[in-house]
């Protein structure tokens, strides 16, 4: 064989890059992890992280999963996701206590309802169509109407301001969906272990349903193949953030200091439930205690000098595998730490119970996003109103994390996205831009704005806008005028009269990164919690979703509504007719015919009609008016008479 | 067909025409019966009234078993005690520190807690503003320290709620200087509010707001209502730069006491409002039992909700065990000729009743004489068009609202007792703001116009709606009757079988005097700018410093004339223009009178539209009169007993419908003769005009025109 050396070396490459890919990721791979978090207000975060990978395999045609669920790899591979999130949510997210300057508020803070965004690789013109199927593929795995996304009129397609993509990602969000069990058990289904076995035999229905906030996220990537035939890797990223608080008996507020102790707990007290080892099928199982910056440093301030000696402020009723102290990068304020326990050694007959029990009362805060962002709306009445958004400066002790660039030219970007309803007719032209309290000229200030007024009942309007403010800016504040549209009746939805939402807007804040650091000591491969939080990704918060109440129909009265409408047309139609039908000086003639008939008396009359009647309508018209009698008739008056006796009779005896 | 041309026959018009034509021609005999019907129709109101009903299924109240517990009612014992003992101290610092101590304790329950800020600015009449939404940029002008308040604003975020709805608790309260009953009113709310800080169940926002009610109570929620909807982006900073010192003193105090917590002064908001409550402990002692007093009426006459008030008094009624009450008329409650019409409709029902077992319409006398009263109140405090408490402010911003005054029988000192009044007060408010939370969509099903006989009963907009039509109806006949004496116009009616052949001088004399309305019209016309001008007149008068209510109103009164002689001279009186035209029969001041009543007419239907009540009051006072008024000297030179009658007639109806006098006579009806000044009349209009009531319009521009238009007629020179 005379194989030229190009060739063969073409041929060593390719034997060797699968030979590696096959000593790495070769099989599909399941890993569960749990980050538990104490929040300054007295409750607990719990983040479920499972993530499922499929590897790139270029079997010609089928492919057989072991883990990965096929749902899902079938979907990506037909409409040929790129990137996909969807994400059910219940309550909201506390930027103000719970954080809003960690990869935890900024990936996994999800407005209320549903919300998904995908992005294709197909041909621009396709992306619309690939969306419908997709939203109608997942409105049946997840039991939720996100096909209601469907209609152009509820999703839009950013360009920049929420995620670089061009032209192929589609938004959408249902901020009314309720969400709850059934949404769930689909999503665990999609998990090798279900909810049988490993962290997710934790989800107690009653404790997740009662938290505070909710938020199940699916999160897919496809790393995309260039080669035909080649089944693309996927990474399927599922989340459940709840927030929950501990049910320990409230203390009495009797005194202040005890009351700032805060709760003790463990998965059982909060969760109901222990965990029994780990998903036999999973490749790592690992719960994490988070401390996040704030804490740290208020817990090393309660100690004083005595070093790093954290964990006398608390008490941990399993110990740590590992403790991971964040890389502090360039904040400030302490590092957060992270401890580390591993399931693998537990069983059926000694669960994992992680307990935590507080000895000191300490008080911390979250780190913020540099701009707090509040959206409500203005005006009363049902014809106009005003949406505003409000930006407010966190930092009131001037602990700014974007202090270290502090100079004069140092300028602050957001990103503000938001899509608004058809039936919202905003003006655009109407924006007004409040710095500091001062009105100030838009030009200045807006660095870029892309604006799609909306098209009745075709497309929602949507407005991105990269805000340039100086760093030292305390408030700002967005404001635009829109008029109240009227609805056709059968665009109402079945509960109009609770008012018609507008969806959440996206803040984001291009130049803060959110990210953590953590040392990877040993060589085998990170948890894929950690290397997400690894990833630097923009501070992104959601605003309040709004409520605005448009005029509505009685609907309780389409009978009214049925008899006024037939009322003016037999009213209008009944006149118009009288008129076109009667000619000039037809009535007098009428009138002298019948004096005359009058004169020759009724017997004559009576036969001169029946005549004309016989002879075909020769002289028929209208005899109507000249036949109403006087109006005091004794005839008519009997008639009356006799039937007002009638019913007082029937009144009286049946009645 | 044989033609008869001696005689044309009379075309005969269609019958809905003739109909008129007919009604037209008799409209003395229908004007009195339509008038002594709609008369007849408001007195049987109390008759006809309906038993209320919860009309939306949502709302589902008292379906829950109450939550309050003993330690709810610990607590706000306790937030009470605290409270109450810093009233020892100076003023300012007491309010300083009552603030903060319920700061903390709202914090405490986990609510977020912020101030609002605002400036008291007495009601000013800005002609120009009449109409026009409060302006919130006036407010920040004219700043002055002396007249701030600071209203406490808690809000509970719903836990899993999605936060685009809110129910508003509204308790206001002198800081520094409150009464046992207002400590009272707070406790019960902070019962509810720590309960609530805990519930699973809640699906709206809470917010509870603590009135600084020391420039009324009405003030400080109108303030809060305006910041919350129109808010200002420019005038925080001149607010904020000019802030007066003891507002700073307020923050340092507030760092200090609970360091870590940051209590934002910025606003704070939650959403859409689905319904306010305003809460009230009254000060004063029932006889029978504890009562709660509902108040409902907003600005122009508007109403809550019936179905707010249904949920309110089903549950005090019924889970409770209060005794809920509507504000009546006291003196019409033994009043003789009520007494009699009562037993009259008694024995109307009986023998009704009598006749068919089915027929119940009969109520009895104390029922009628209740629900009379009942009604009375509500039709005034309806056309008077001022709201009854800070409801009111809610109601403009479209939000329904209600105030409770729970008045206790015996002001609870002893501890089991003032327990038990907590638990009973907060088991209400919990139960309707649970109702509340219930509603899926906003209040719309039940009705919004309506007036209430007892606080189970009411009157819908059909039935009440029939008095005034009645008493409307006769108007356009009898003008239209009018201008066709006056115009000698042959409608049809008068059989005169000779027609007119016309020459070419009568037709000139015929369109001559078609034309003559012009001139009543701009007569009238110009009466009604007058009173346009003599509305306008107090927001001068106001400018005069120093000037009593009394010498104000006579200063008004004075002007008024004046410009009421000015304008005669100017335009020349219209009886010297009278003798100049031939003396005709009826003419020129039927046809005064003919435009007069359409113009009582218009106006007396499109106030029915802004403020039925203020209408059916005006109409029971304009129409008998401008259906009598004729000139007084024709019934002088007639000398008949009947023509006598009518100038007395015209005489009393003449002076009653005039307003101060109506006013002083209704006052010393109710009030005896003992209690009249002057100056209450000017009191009475500056409240009118200070709250943005249509009834003030209403009076300057429809009824007093009317009345001077009225007088002119009775004073003719024919």
């Amino acid at each position: 064989m005379e194989l030229p050396p190009r060739w063969a070396f073409l041929l060593f490459l390719l034997l060797s890059s699968t030979k590696a890919s096959g000593s790495a990721v070769d099989k599909e791979e399941f890993q569960e992890e749990l980050l538990l978090k104490p929040l300054p207000d007295r409750k607990v975060l719990a983040h479920f992280h499972f993530e499922t990978r499929a590897p790139p395999c270029n079997s010609n045609g089928r492919r057989h999963h072991h883990l990965f669920p096929k749902a899902i790899s079938q979907m990506v591979e037909k409409f040929r996701v790129k990137e996909m999130e969807l994400s059910f949510t219940q309550g909201r997210w506390n930027y103000e206590r719970w954080g809003g300057f960690d990869t935890m508020s900024s990936n996994n803070a999800k407005p209320p309802g549903v919300e998904l965004w995908a992005v294709f690789d197909v041909p621009k013109e396709q992306v619309d169509a690939s969306w419908k199927n997709l939203t109608h593929t997942l409105s049946g795995l997840f039991c939720a109407s996100i096909n209601f996304l469907e209609s152009s009129t509820m999703y839009s397609a950013p360009e920049w301001s929420f995620r670089q993509a061009s032209g192929s990602l589609r938004y959408g969000m249902l901020p009314r969906e309720a969400v709850c069990t059934e949404n769930l058990t689909p999503w665990l289904k999609l998990l090798p272990c279900r909810d049988n076995a490993g962290l997710s035999a934790l989800m107690d229905r009653p404790s997740i349903y009662t938290s505070f906030y909710h938020s199940q996220r699916l999160h897919l990537t496809s790393n995309a193949s260039d080669l035909e035939g080649l089944n693309p890797g996927i990474v399927l990223e599922q989340t459940l953030t709840v927030v929950l608080h501990p049910s320990s008996q409230r203390t009495s507020l009797t005194h202040i200091s005890e009351s700032y102790l805060q709760p003790s707990w463990s998965l059982s007290s909060i969760f109901g439930r222990k965990v029994n080892g780990r998903c036999a099928l999973a490749k790592s199982s690992k719960v994490y205690l988070q401390l996040e910056r704030g804490l740290v440093s208020e817990l090393e301030k309660n100690i004083g000098s005595e070093g790093y000696d954290v964990e006398a402020n608390f008490e941990l009723s399993v110990n740590p595998d590992r403790v991971l102290k964040e890389e502090n990068s360039r904040h400030g304020i302490g590092s957060s730490l992270l401890y580390e326990f591993s399931v693998d050694k537990y069983s059926n007959s000694k669960p994992f119970d992680l307990g935590l029990t507080w000895k000191f009362p300490v008080i911390w805060s979250c780190q913020q996003a540099p701009l707090h962002a509040i959206r409500f709306l203005m005006g009363s009445g049902n014809e106009r109103g005003a949406i505003a958004i409000l930006l407010k400066s966190t930092d009131l002790n001037d602990s700014s994390p974007g202090a270290d660039s502090a100079s004069d030219g140092c300028e602050l970007h957001v990103n503000i996205f938001q899509i608004v309803p058809w039936y919202i007719r905003v003006y655009y032209h109407s924006l007004q831009l409040f710095v500091d309290d001062q009105l100030k000229a838009v030009g200045a200030f807006v660095e870029k704005i892309h604006v799609m007024p909306s098209k009745d009942k075709i497309s929602p309007g949507m407005m991105e806008m990269v805000l340039k403010l100086p760093c030292g800016v305390k408030s700002a504040a967005l404001t635009l005028d829109f008029d109240k549209g009227f609805l056709h009746i059968d665009e109402y939805p079945p509960d109009a009269n609770q008012g018609f939402d507008i969806p959440s807007a996206a803040i984001s804040f291009p130049n803060f990164h959110a990210s953590m650091h953590f040392p990877s000591n040993d060589s085998e491969r990170e948890s894929p919690m950690l290397s997400k939080f690894q990833e630097s990704s923009p501070v992104l918060s959601y605003t309040e979703v709004l409520l605005v109440p448009l005029t509505t129909p009685d609907f309780s009265m389409p009978y009214n509504v049925i008899t006024i409408t037939c009322t003016v047309f037999a009213l209008y139609f009944g006149s118009l007719l009288n008129v076109l039908r009667q000619r000039v000086g037809e009535k007098e003639r009428l009138l002298k015919s019948k004096a005359a008939a009058v004169k020759t008396g009724r017997p004559s009359e009576l036969l001169s009609r029946l005549l004309a009647k016989l002879r075909g309508r020769s002289q028929e018209p209208s005899q109507s008016p000249s036949e109403s009698s006087p109006l005091i008739n004794s005839k008519l008056v009997l008639k009356v008479l006799l039937m007002a006796a009638l019913a007082v009779a029937w009144q009286y005896y049946f009645g | 067909m044989p033609k008869t041309e001696t005689e044309t026959p009379k075309m005969k018009p269609r019958p809905i025409v003739r109909l008129g034509i007919f009604l037209i021609s008799h409209s003395l005999l229908v004007s009195v019966v339509c008038c002594t019907a709609g008369v007849l129709a408001l007195l049987l109101l109390p008759l006809l009234a309906k038993s209320t009903y919860i009309s939306e299924n949502a709302l589902m109240p008292g379906s829950a078993s109450s939550m309050i517990s003993n330690r709810d009612i610990s607590e706000a014992n306790r937030l009470a005690s605290d409270l109450s003992g810093l009233n020892f101290e100076p003023q300012d610092a007491a309010a300083l520190e009552s603030r903060g101590i319920l700061t903390k304790y709202m914090s405490d329950l986990g609510a977020e807690v912020s101030y609002h800020k605002f400036h008291h600015k007495p009601n000013q009449f800005h002609p120009l503003h009449f109409f026009s939404s409060p302006d919130s940029t006036s407010s920040v002008k004219n700043f002055s320290c002396s007249a701030h308040g600071v209203n406490t604003v808690g809000i509970i975020r719903a836990p899993r709620g999605d936060g685009k709805e809110a129910i508003v608790l509204v308790t206001p309260y002198k800081f520094g200087k409150s009464g046992a009953a207002e400590t009272l009113s707070l406790s019960i709310a902070y019962t509810v509010f720590s309960l609530l800080s805990r519930v699973t169940w809640l699906a709206k926002d809470i917010i509870w707001f603590v009135a600084d009610s020391q420039y009324g109570e009405y003030a400080p929620v109108e303030a809060w209502l305006r910041d919350y909807h129109t808010p200002v982006f420019t005038g925080l900073g001149t607010l904020n730069a000019d802030t007066c010192v003891k507002i700073d003193d307020l923050y340092v105090f507030e760092q200090k006491s609970i360091a870590q917590r940051k209590i934002s002064d910025g606003f704070r908001r939650a959403g859409t409002m689905a319904a306010a409550l305003i809460l009230k402990v009254a000060d004063r002692n029932e006889l029978l039992e504890d009562t709660l007093n509902i108040y409902a009426e907003a600005s122009n006459g508007q109403m809550p909700n019936l179905d707010l008030i249904n949920i309110v008094n089903y549950l005090a009624v019924h889970r409770q065990g209060l005794r809920v009450k509507v504000e009546k008329v006291l003196t019409l409650l033994d009043s003789r000729w009520l007494e009699i019409l009562g037993e009259m409709f008694e024995l109307l029902g009986k023998v009704a009743r009598s006749l068919n077992p089915g027929w119940k319409f009969g109520i009895s006398t104390a029922d009628y004489i209740e629900g009379s009263a009942t009604l009375a109140s509500s039709l005034y405090y309806q056309a008077l068009g001022i709201p009854t408490g800070p409801h009111g402010a809610f109601r403009d911003f479209q939000v329904d609202a209600i105030t409770l005054e729970i008045s206790p029988k015996v002001f609870p000192h002893n501890k089991a007792r003032h327990n038990e009044f907590l638990l009973r007060g907060g088991r209400l408010v919990e139960g309707v703001i649970r109702s509340i939370n219930n509603l899926l969509e906003k209040f719309h099903q039940s009705f919004f116009l309506y007036m209430l006989t007892s606080p189970s009963k009411f009157v819908s907009v059909g039935v009440y709606m029939i008095a005034f039509a009645l008493l409307v109806a006769p108007l356009p006949l009898v003008a239209a009757s009018l201008y066709a004496d006056a115009n000698q116009l042959d409608l049809g009616v008068k059989n005169t079988k000779s027609t007119p052949t016309a020459t070419a001088s009568d037709e000139l004399d015929i369109t001559f005097r078609s034309w003559k309305w012009l001139s009543a019209a701009k007569e009238v016309f110009l009466i009604h700018v007058w009173g346009a001008a003599v509305s306008l007149l107090p927001y001068f008068i106001c400018q005069i410093p120093n000037c009593s209510p009394t010498s104000s109103s006579v200063i008004w009164v004075f002007l008024s004339m004046l410009s009421l002689l000015i304008l005669y001279l100017i335009v020349g009186s219209p009886s010297t223009h009278v003798s100049i035209s031939q003396p005709e029969e009826k003419g020129e001041w039927a046809i005064l009178k003919s435009a007069t009543i359409s113009a009582v007419f218009i106006g007396l239907l499109v106030m029915s539209v802004v403020n039925f009540a203020a209408a059916e009051i005006g109409a029971l006072l304009l129409v008998p009169m401008c259906l009598m008024a004729q000139p007084l000297k024709l019934d002088m030179k007639a000398g008949k007993l009947r023509s006598f009658l009518r100038i007395i007639c015209n005489v009393v109806l003449g002076f009653v419908a005039f307003p101060p006098a109506a006013f002083f006579v209704v006052k010393t009806i109710f009030e005896g003769f003992d209690s009249i000044n002057m100056g209450d009349f000017w009191n009475w209009m500056e409240s009118l005009w200070a709250w943005n009531s249509a009834t003030y319009i209403y009076i300057g521009m429809v009824h007093l025109p009317c009345w001077v238009l009225c007088l002119h007629i009775l004073l003719h020179s024919c």
